[in-house]
């Protein structure tokens, strides 16, 4: 597949970058922060992986790259060239090269398709072929990349099992040969010995294609087999990034250290060690407090955390943190 | 079918003397519609001491909810059927036993912390009133209002909830603050036994440390022996004295904590799921799946349930049911290791 690649893509730029991205949704209290000036940088072929809890803005900065929602502030770069204001048009070409895998393979397939059908979908919308019987071929193609039986052609959602509607979802993404695909908690609706199907698919195709990821989960174990590099967000804030194992062997933001210290380990004789949780539970995002947002549960909090605008600091090897211990 | 039929059958004793907490026998559990016939649990045996902690792991459709709802005889009247087997708690039949006198146990001496806290209370009764509901009906030791009252207060002390909130309503809480109420409501009456399914599989990381780590305490504390139902490994590591894995409805291999996770004996399902879970501590370059889907329950394949997913798989797996291998309280249903004895 690389005569698909865009030969305009060289080595130095990322392929995707966002400069200040915001989104903040009005509602009737406020000001709801759910991506606050977030600075990331994506390299062609790599994987970011997002992880934070529940509410922190994690697939809301997935869709705010891919437009579909309208960021607040900010440039999002494909390629170099910021697609923030592009027309409608542009965009819709645009989407061609940027695509989502949805978390829940259950509610994201239309129940009335057919497998092939759903798989045809894009490539119909996008008029891709110039044929149909091009685009029956381009299904069974991808339907074996993605390792779904040919038998499986007609059958409806309903018939088959999370594994495979979710191996629907990512043919259906591949459909227009994109370069950069957004992966929205891909794996968190299956059970285990599916997920790992699933994530040594993404793993291939990645090796294949040369695709780029953004893998958004809350699941430590799963973001560190499958990213380059990884991206803590807390309430909205990015509070550290780091190449993975970097990241898992030095952990230096009190909030990614909690995050670590909680999940549980598969080996008996770490049972009795004492775990350290951190306290209380997330704080509002509706008009919050300048400076920290994790301030309020962090044991080494000081009034310097909550002054002021937090700002990414260079720890060398790539490790940024926002953390004002780390502040020159 | 009324529902005394339902559970009925002929096997086992009504009383049995025993000091194990619980004891299952050969449950069977089949869901029977028109058209089809879902074998759910074909055949388990389980014990349990008092105050012990067993943790069942396995997949969706592996049994483990259904083995639970019959504990407490809840399972859908009008499809599910035991044709066999016997659940003794303190030596009693559960099986055989009245529906009135079901209804004191549940809640009472045995107590389920459902999955979901979200869909698990009632959202136009306050918490305070949903504790005290529990407390009213199996406390005959507090009669005033004032003396349950202040039971409501002291329980939801222990979960770590400020007893001021008890008049709030369920969608005041976040999920790990319901899923607390919740604990609290199951642990009001002090149980014997505590049926936790999947308790933490709704909360966020750090949220469901603070709860399993309350968990453990108030078990330590109270005594209370817990089914812990799930399918992460990592959870039954940190809080499980004893682990059964179920597939399509067995147990294919149960023993101590030490016996699964550090023995180096396994069935090789339970390889499987170790291969499948991304390690923390090494790199690896890819996981190890289980190819293949769980079998069709209502269509399950001859000999070992297994065998068309194994990678150890022979003739004898395909067409016989594996025998148990016993090594102490390690059992393995598995050919593989009932030939190494031969």
């Amino acid at each position: 597949m690389s005569e698909n690649i865009n030969p305009t893509v060289s080595e130095a730029t990322p392929l995707i970058e966002t400069r200040h991205l915001k989104k903040y949704f009005k509602v009737r209290k406020g000001l709801l922060h759910a991506v606050d000036d977030i600075n990331i940088k994506i390299m062609p072929g790599k994987t970011i992986g997002v992880v934070g809890e529940s509410g922190c803005g994690k697939s809301t900065l997935g869709r705010t790259i891919l437009r579909l929602i309208e960021p607040t502030e900010g440039e999002v770069l494909y390629d170099g060239e910021n697609i923030v204001p592009y027309g409608k048009h542009e965009m819709n070409k645009m989407r061609r090269n940027m695509q989502l895998i949805f978390q829940d393979p259950y509610s994201s397939l239309n129940p009335r398709m057919s497998v092939s059908e759903l798989i045809a979908e894009y490539m119909i919308v996008n008029k891709t072929c110039k044929t149909r019987a091009e685009v029956w071929d381009r299904v069974d193609e991808l339907m074996e990349t993605v390792g779904l039986a040919e038998r499986f052609a007609g059958a409806f959602p309903h018939e088959l099992d999370g594994g495979r509607r979710q191996r629907i979802g990512i043919a259906r993404a591949l459909s227009l040969d994109p370069k950069f695909i957004v992966c929205d908690e891909p794996v968190s609706a299956l059970d285990v010995s599916i997920q790992a199907q699933i994530l040594n698919l993404l793993m291939d195709l990645q090796d294949q294609r040369g695709l780029t990821y953004m893998f958004i989960t809350h699941d430590l174990s799963v973001v560190k087999h499958i990213s380059d590099e990884i991206m803590v967000m807390y309430l909205g804030q990015c509070v550290e990034i780091a190449p993975s194992k970097e990241l898992f062997k030095n952990p230096v933001h009190p909030y990614t250290q909690a995050l670590l210290a909680a999940i549980p380990i598969p080996d008996v004789s770490m049972r009795h060690k004492e775990i350290e949780v951190i306290k209380g539970e997330l704080t509002s995002p509706i008009n919050p407090k300048p400076g920290c947002r994790f301030a309020s549960r962090c044991k080494y909090a000081t009034p310097k955390c909550t002054e002021g605008d937090l700002t990414l600091n260079d720890l060398g090897n790539g490790h940024f943190s926002t953390c004002v211990m780390h502040q020159q | 079918m009324s529902k005394k039929d339902l559970y009925k059958n002929t096997d086992g004793e009504k009383f049995i003397e025993t000091d194990k907490l619980l004891i299952i026998k050969n449950l069977e559990v089949i869901y029977k519609t028109d058209k089809t016939t879902v074998h759910a649990v074909n055949g388990i045996d389980l014990e349990l001491g008092k105050g012990e902690t067993i943790g069942l792991v396995g997949e969706t459709g592996a049994g483990k909810t259904t083995t639970a709802l019959s504990i407490l005889r809840l399972l859908p009247e009008v499809t599910a059927h035991t044709p066999h087997g016997e659940i003794y708690f303190n030596g009693e039949n559960l099986i055989q036993a009245p529906e009135e006198r079901m209804r004191d146990i549940r809640g009472d001496k045995i107590s389920m912390i459902f999955q979901d806290p979200m869909t698990a209370l009632n959202p136009v009764y306050t918490v305070g009133e949903q504790i005290y509901e529990a407390l009213e009906l199996h406390a005959p030791e507090h009669k005033t209002k004032e003396e349950l009252n202040a039971r409501v207060d002291e329980v939801l002390k222990m979960v770590g909830i400020t007893p001021e909130r008890k008049n709030e309503y369920p969608h005041q809480f976040s999920g790990g603050m319901k899923q607390r109420v919740v604990i609290a409501m199951a642990l009001a009456c002090e149980p014997e036994l505590l049926i936790a399914d999947e308790p933490t599989t709704a909360l966020d990381v750090t949220i469901q440390a603070q709860v399993l780590i309350m968990m453990r305490e108030l078990r330590d504390r109270l005594g209370t022996a817990m089914i812990m139902i799930t399918h992460d490994l990592g959870i039954v590591a940190q809080t499980c004295d004893k682990v059964a894995v179920m597939y399509a409805g067995e147990i294919i291999e149960s023993g101590t904590a030490e016996d699964i996770y550090n023995s180096g004996k396994r069935h090789p399902y339970t390889e499987g799921l170790f291969g499948s879970i991304p390690d923390l501590t090494e790199d690896t370059d890819r996981l190890k799946p289980i190819p293949g889907l769980m079998p069709d329950p209502t269509n399950l394949p001859k000999g070992c349930y297994f065998s068309p997913r194994c990678p150890y798989a022979t003739d004898k797996c395909r067409s016989e049911h594996p025998p148990v291998h016993v090594d102490g309280d390690h059992k393995i249903a598995c050919w593989l290791f009932a030939e190494k004895e031969e």
